[in-house]
C-alpha cells in the first residue's frame, strides 16, 4: 500500500468513527424530544446517554476536520471553499445544541427547550453534514473561474440531495434506536428497551429503501461514480448479510430477559452494515475527493508530515485507550447511573 | 468590505470570543486543581466547597469553550483555505496532538464533574490534575502553530507556493515556540487566578454577610491573589523574553510596537501616545531614553532596527503601538495590586485585623476583567503586528483569505450567535449560584446540586 491509500484508510476509519457515534449522538437528542412524555424512561434514558459523551463525540468531529487538513490539506482547500456556507451553518447548530447541552445540566429549567432545541438540530445537522456526499461525487461545483464555487440552484432543486438526506436520517435514526435498546437493556429497563425496538423494526427497512433510492437517483452528472459502485457490490453483498443477521436479531428469544431480541448484536451487526457499505462506498469514490479536480494523489500531504502524523497516531492511541475504557465502564456499564444519583 | 477584510474581522472576532472561556479553562483549571489539594492536604471542607463551586461554573464556561473552539478550528479552514493548506503541509502536528488533548480534557472533565461522588479522593485529584493538564497542553499546542505563523521554520518554499524540505518537529519547536508557549501558559494562569481573585473581592464587598461566609471568601481571595501576584512577576519575565525573541526574529513588528522609524543603538521606549508615520514620531507618549535598547540587549548599546529598514507595504499597522501598551498596562495594573493587596494584607490586615477597606476590594475586583482585557490586547498585538502576513515572510493574508460568498451575512449571524451565547452565559451562571447559595452548603447541609 502506498502512502497515499494507507492516509485515506486512516481518514475515512475517522470519518466511520464520527458518522456512528454522531449518528447515536444526534439521534438520542432526536428520541429524547420525540418520547419526551413517554410514560416509559425513554427520553430520561436517551439524555443520560448523552450528558457525559456529546463533548467526546464532538471532540471526534474535530478530529476528522484536522485529519483531512493534515492529510489532504488541498482537498481541504477546494471543500472549505466550495461547502463555506453550508459548513458555517452547521457550526451554529452545533454552538446552540452543545451549550443548551452544559446549561440544561446545570439548570433544569432548561431541559424542555433543551430537549427541542437539540431534537431539531439532531435531524438538520446530519441533514447538512450529509449533503458533502452528493457535492463531492461532482456535477454540482463551478470549477471555472478563480475560484471554485458550489452552483446552490443545483443542489437544492436536485432530488438526489434529498433522497441523501432523507437516507441519512433514517440511517441516523435507525443506528440510535438500536443503541438505545441496547442501552436500556444494559441499564436494566426492559419497557424502554421495548419502546426503542419497535422504533428500530419501524426504521430499519427504511434505511434500506432510501439507500438505494439515493445510490440510483443520483445525477448523470456522476455516472462514474455509478460504474465504480458496480464494482464494489461485493461489499454491499456482505453489508447486506449483515443487516438481516441485525434486524432479525431483534426476533430471536432471548432466555435471560424472558423477551424477544438480543439488542447488542443487532447494534454490532448494523455498524458492520455500515461499515461494508461506507467502505464500498468510499472505495467506489476513489481516487477523487472532489470530483474532478482534486483526487487523493494531487492532493496528498507531505511525506515528512504523513509519516510523523502516522507515530503521532499510534501513540495517541495506545496513550488514551485506557482512559475510553475507564470512561465506558463508568457511564455506560454502571447501572446506578441511571437510576439517578 | 472586501472578503479580506471582512474573513479577518468575522476570524478575529470569533478568536476574540473563544479565547475568553479557553484561558479561563487553563487558569481555572489550576486554581480548582490547588483548592482540592488544599483540601486534601489542610482537611478544610471550606476548600472542598470552593472547588465544587468553581467547577460548576468551569462546567458552564466549558459549554461555551468547546463549541465555540470547533467554531474556530473548524474556520480556519473555511476562512483562510490557503493558509490551511500550507498548515496541512508542515505545521499539522500541533493540531493533531492538540485533538489527543482535547479527548483527555473531556474524558477526564465529563468523569470530574458527572461522576464526582463516585470517585475516591485520590482519582478525583487524579481527574483534575488530567483535565489541568489537558487544558495546557491545549494553550501550549495552539500556541506552536500562531508562533509557526510569527516565525515560520521547518519547510522550504519554490515560488509557485510549492512546500518542500518539511521537517515537521522543527516547525513545532520554531524559534519563538518557547517563549510564546510560556508567556500563554502563563498569563493564561494569571487571568484564571485573577478572576477568582476578583470573584472573591467583589463578594467581600457585599454586607450583611455571616462571618462563616466571610472567612471562606477570604481564604479563597488569599490563595489567588498569591497565584495572580507570582504569575504576575512571571508575566513580565516570559513578556520580557518575548519582546527579546521579537528583536531576534520580528524586529519589524517590535518597530511598529514602539513606533520606532530609524534604527539606532540607545533607541527609547514610547509609552502611550500613538504613531504618526507622516513625522514618523510618536505623539502624545512618554518616551523614556535607551530604554527599548536595555530592554532588548540589557545594554543601551543595542542597536534596534527602525521600520525604514523594510519596504514600507510590509509595515504592520500603527494601531499596535496602542495594543501592545494597552497589555503591558494590563500587566502592570495586575501585579500591582496583587501585589499591593498582598502587602496590606501582610503588614496591617494581619496584626490588625477587621475589614479590608473598600478601595482595595475594588481594585481586587478589577484585575479579573483587567487581566481578561489583557489577554485580548495580546493576541491582537501578536495576530496583527504579523500584517500583511499569516505566514511571516511566506504568505499574505490577501493570499491566505477565502473566496467563498455569503462571508457578510454568515459574520452577522456569528455576531448575532455570539451575543446570545454572552447573555445566556451571565444569566445561567447567576440564575446557579443564586439557587445554590453559599451559606447552607458550608454549614454542611450540602445544598442542593
Ligand atoms: C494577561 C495577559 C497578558 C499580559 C499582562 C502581558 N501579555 Fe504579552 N501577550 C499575551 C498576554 C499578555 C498573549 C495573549 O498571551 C500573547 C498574544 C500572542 C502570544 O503569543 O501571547 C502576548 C504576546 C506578547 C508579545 C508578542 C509575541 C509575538 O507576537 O510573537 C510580546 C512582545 C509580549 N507579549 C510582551 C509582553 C510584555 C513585555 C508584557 C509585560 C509584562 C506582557 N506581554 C504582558
Ligand atoms: C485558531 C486558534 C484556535 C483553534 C483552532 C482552537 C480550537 C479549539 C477547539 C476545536 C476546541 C474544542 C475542543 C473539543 O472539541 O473538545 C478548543 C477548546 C479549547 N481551546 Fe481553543 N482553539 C484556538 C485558540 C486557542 C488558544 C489561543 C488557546 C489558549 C490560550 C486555546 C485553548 C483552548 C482550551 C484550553 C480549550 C478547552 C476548553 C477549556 O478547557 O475550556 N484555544 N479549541
Ligand atoms: C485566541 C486569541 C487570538 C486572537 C484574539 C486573535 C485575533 C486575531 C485578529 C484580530 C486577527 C485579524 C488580524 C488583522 O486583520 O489585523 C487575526 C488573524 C489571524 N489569526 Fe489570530 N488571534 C488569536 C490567536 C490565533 C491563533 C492561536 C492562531 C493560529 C493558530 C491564529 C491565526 C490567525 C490567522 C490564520 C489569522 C488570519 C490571517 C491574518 O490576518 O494573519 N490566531 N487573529
Amino acid at each position: 500500500m502506498n502512502e497515499q491509500s494507507i492516509a485515506i484508510l486512516i481518514l475515512w476509519a475517522v470519518i466511520f468513527a464520527y458518522s456512528i457515534l454522531g449518528s447515536i449522538d444526534f439521534g438520542a437528542g432526536f428520541w429524547a424530544m420525540v418520547y419526551a412524555n413517554h410514560k416509559s424512561l425513554a427520553s430520561k434514558i436517551a439524555n443520560r446517554y448523552l450528558s457525559p459523551t456529546w463533548e467526546l463525540t464532538n471532540t471526534v468531529l474535530v478530529f476528522v476536520v484536522v485529519a483531512f487538513i493534515g492529510f489532504f490539506p488541498k482537498a481541504a482547500y477546494t471543500l472549505a471553499t466550495i461547502m463555506f456556507a453550508p459548513v458555517t451553518l452547521i457550526l451554529v447548530l452545533i454552538a446552540i445544541r452543545s451549550t443548551f447541552m452544559v446549561f440544561a445540566y446545570s439548570l433544569p429549567r432548561y431541559e424542555k427547550m433543551l430537549r427541542i432545541i437539540s431534537g431539531i438540530t439532531g435531524l438538520l445537522i446530519p441533514a447538512l453534514l450529509i449533503t458533502v456526499l452528493p457535492v463531492t461525487e461532482g456535477g454540482y461545483v463551478d470549477f471555472s473561474g478563480d475560484t471554485e464555487s458550489l452552483l446552490y440552484g443545483k443542489l437544492f432543486s436536485s432530488p438526489a440531495v434529498y433522497f441523501y438526506m432523507l437516507f441519512g436520517l433514517t440511517s441516523e435514526l435507525f443506528l440510535s434506536a438500536l443503541f438505545l435498546a441496547d442501552f436500556s437493556r444494559e441499564q436494566g429497563s426492559e419497557e424502554t428497551y421495548q419502546v426503542y425496538r419497535r422504533s428500530a423494526i419501524f426504521l430499519g427497512p427504511a434505511t434500506l429503501v432510501t439507500a438505494i433510492i439515493a445510490l440510483v437517483a443520483t445525477d448523470v452528472d456522476a455516472s462514474w461514480f455509478l460504474d465504480n459502485l458496480m464494482k464494489q457490490i461485493p461489499f454491499f453483498a456482505i453489508s447486506l448479510i449483515f443487516f438481516v443477521v441485525g434486524y432479525t436479531s431483534l426476533w430471536w428469544t432471548n432466555r435471560a430477559h424472558n423477551s424477544l431480541g438480543w439488542p447488542r448484536i443487532a447494534v454490532l451487526a448494523v455498524i458492520a452494515q455500515y461499515a461494508f457499505a461506507s467502505y464500498g462506498y468510499g472505495a467506489s469514490h476513489l481516487p477523487y475527493l472532489v470530483y474532478p479536480d482534486v483526487t487523493v494523489d494531487t492532493s496528498f500531504t507531505t511525506k515528512e508530515t504523513f509519516y510523523t502524523l502516522l507515530v503521532l497516531y499510534a501513540i495517541g492511541i495506545a496513550i488514551l485507550l485506557p482512559g475510553f475504557i475507564f470512561f465506558w465502564n463508568l457511564f455506560l456499564k454502571d447501572r446506578t447511573f441511571i437510576k439517578g444519583k | 468590505m472586501d472578503t479580506v477584510t471582512l474573513s479577518r474581522a468575522f476570524f478575529g472576532t470569533s478568536l476574540a470570543f473563544h479565547i475568553i472561556f479557553a484561558t479561563l479553562g487553563i487558569g481555572l483549571s489550576l486554581m480548582i486543581l490547588l483548592f482540592e489539594i488544599l483540601y486534601q492536604w489542610k482537611k478544610d471542607s471550606d476548600y472542598a466547597v470552593m472547588a465544587k463551586r468553581w467547577t460548576k461554573a468551569f462546567a458552564i464556561l466549558l459549554g461555551v469553550a468547546i463549541p465555540t473552539g470547533t467554531i474556530v478550528g473548524v474556520q480556519i479552514a473555511l476562512l483562510w483555505p490557503g493558509f490551511a493548506k500550507i498548515v496541512g503541509q508542515v505545521i499539522a502536528v500541533p493540531f493533531q496532538i492538540e485533538i489527543f488533548a482535547f479527548f483527555l480534557e473531556a474524558l477526564f472533565m465529563s468523569i470530574y464533574v458527572y461522576a464526582a461522588d463516585k470517585l475516591s479522593s485520590s482519582l478525583r485529584l487524579l481527574s483534575l490534575f488530567f483535565v489541568m493538564i489537558g487544558a495546557t497542553a491545549s494553550g501550549i499546542l495552539i500556541t506552536s502553530a500562531n508562533t509557526w505563523m510569527n516565525t515560520p521554520a521547518g519547510f522550504s518554499m519554490r515560488p509557485d507556493g510549492t512546500v518542500y524540505d518539511v521537517n515537521p518537529w522543527e516547525a513545532f519547536f520554531n524559534p519563538s515556540f518557547y517563549t510564546g508557549a510560556s508567556h500563554v501558559v502563563i498569563t493564561a494562569y494569571a487571568a484564571g487566578a485573577g478572576v477568582v481573585a476578583a470573584v472573591a473581592g467583589y463578594k467581600l464587598l457585599k454586607r450583611n454577610q455571616s462571618a462563616r461566609e466571610i472567612a471562606y471568601h477570604k481564604k479563597g481571595l488569599l490563595l489567588s491573589l498569591i497565584m495572580t501576584f507570582a504569575m504576575g512577576i512571571m508575566m513580565w519575565v516570559t513578556g520580557h523574553s518575548s519582546a527579546i525573541n521579537l528583536h531576534e526574529h520580528s524586529p519589524e513588528k517590535l518597530a511598529a510596537a514602539e513606533g520606532l522609524f530609524e534604527t539606532q543603538s540607545h533607541a527609547p521606549l514610547a509609552i502611550g501616545g500613538f504613531v504618526d508615520p507622516v513625522t514618523q514620531e510618536v505623539k502624545y507618549g512618554i518616551e523614556i531614553p535607551w530604554a527599548l535598547s536595555i530592554l532588548t540587549g540589557l545594554s543601551p548599546d543595542t542597536v534596534v532596527k527602525g521600520l525604514n529598514e523594510f519596504p514600507p507595504e510590509t509595515w504592520p499597522p500603527f494601531y499596535t503601538h496602542v495594543f501592545f501598551n494597552l497589555m503591558v498596562g494590563a500587566a502592570g495594573w495586575t501585579t500591582m495590586i496583587s501585589g499591593l493587596a498582598l502587602a496590606y494584607w501582610y503588614f496591617i490586615h494581619h496584626k490588625r485585623g477587621g475589614k479590608l477597606p473598600k478601595w482595595l476590594l475594588w481594585s481586587i475586583a478589577s484585575i479579573g476583567p483587567v487581566s481578561m482585557l489583557g489577554i485580548e490586547f495580546g493576541w491582537i498585538f501578536s495576530c496583527s503586528g504579523r500584517q500583511p502576513w499569516t505566514i511571516y515572510g511566506f504568505q499574505r493574508t490577501t493570499e491566505a483569505a477565502t473566496r467563498a460568498d455569503f462571508i457578510a451575512p454568515m459574520y452577522m449571524l456569528f455576531i448575532v450567535l455570539y451575543v446570545f451565547l454572552s447573555v445566556l452565559t451571565v444569566i445561567v451562571l447567576r440564575t446557579f449560584f443564586r439557587r445554590h447559595p453559599l451559606l447552607p452548603e458550608l454549614e454542611g447541609n450540602g445544598g442542593k446540586v
